[in-house]
């Protein structure tokens, strides 16, 4: 009886492991690891990005207030609406809503990818306008385009990747197949990808507005 | 059934705290590009575009991440570890202040 009790006490805690000390299944759980990783991964680089703009002192400003911060404005817009209209494919999904948990990723997916428009525009403006490249530019600094470059092109691969990641959910969704669970995990792959935005949009951009 | 419902119902929060969270963070990146457009000076301007990202990426993790609901056991894993190598990347930082005072003069 004591032992038994013992046992008892030792699965309650959360520390003495068990069948799931983190009360999360194990999808979620991976997730989370890949998010914490990849969050070391974006804050290298964007430390990399400070260190690099730090040492010079000839760091340009290559963004002008109209239209290439409005622009990463809207891109910004674009991400936060799309991580609401994300956690409501959640929150339908809880309820067992299919149909408006697919609406939802569509409407998601349309953020993502009016995202993606936005920034390749805003890349074609810099490389034929200003002719930056990750090589060089105009203002004799190279480290700024290999740093821009590197960081918000790793960022834009999330975003088409994560694309691709939620229309194989909207279909699997829609045909009856996947969880609540599934749909939870790929939003919290979402979710980050419009985190790690949160400290690219003031760190490279509005940190180089020119008024 | 219907205790079950309501369990569903509150899984993270609901859609009117979802929505109030979303105008919050479309809030704090109004603030961060109007001072932007002030051009505050460079210190002012890191110290506070930092603290709201933070504050913006915190609630992100909190409501949208669903992390606020989760076990206590699940954030201390994860996140003390995440805080404490960034700091550590934040060291080398004073390099960086130093090397333009290193190089030879042209």
């Amino acid at each position: 009886m004591s032992t038994q009790a013992s046992a008892a006490t030792a699965a309650a805690s959360v520390w003495e492991g068990g069948q799931s000390p983190y009360a999360t299944n194990s999808k979620k759980f991976g997730m989370w690891l890949f998010i914490i990783s990849d969050s070391l991964t974006f804050s290298a680089m964007l430390f990399a990005y400070t260190y690099s703009r730090v040492t010079n002192p000839d760091w340009p400003k290559p963004f002008d207030f109209s239209p290439a911060v409005i622009f990463s404005t809207i891109m910004t817009f674009c991400l936060l609406s799309s991580s609401l209209t994300m956690v409501m494919a959640v929150h339908a999904m809880n309820h067992g809503n299919r149909k408006a948990t697919v609406r939802w990723i569509l409407a998601t997916m349309a953020g993502g990818a009016a995202f993606v428009v936005l920034h390749l525009t805003e890349w074609m403006k810099l490389i034929n306008v200003e002719g930056v490249t990750p090589f060089k530019n105009p203002w004799n600094v190279p480290l700024f385009g290999g740093t821009f470059f590197a960081l918000t092109g790793l960022h834009m691969t999330h975003v088409v990747c994560g694309l691709i990641y939620l229309a194989i959910i909207a279909q699997a969704v829609a045909r009856g197949k996947f969880k609540a669970e599934d749909v939870e995990v790929s939003g919290l792959y979402w979710h980050f990808v419009d985190l790690v935005w949160m400290f690219i949009f003031p760190l490279v951009y509005l940190m180089s507005a020119r008024v | 059934m219907s205790d079950h419902s309501e369990a569903v119902e509150h899984i993270g929060g609901t859609a009117l705290t979802f929505a109030k969270v979303w105008i919050a963070l479309l809030l704090m990146t109004g603030i961060e590009v109007f001072l932007a457009y002030e051009q505050v000076p460079t210190m002012i301007m890191l110290t506070a575009l930092l603290g709201l990202s933070i504050i913006k990426a915190a609630l992100i993790i909190a409501y949208f991440m669903h992390l606020k609901i989760e076990k206590l056991s699940l954030f201390l894993t994860l996140f003390p570890m995440l805080i404490f190598c960034i700091i550590l990347m934040l060291i080398f930082l004073g390099d960086a202040t130093r090397i333009p005072n290193m190089r030879p003069p042209v």
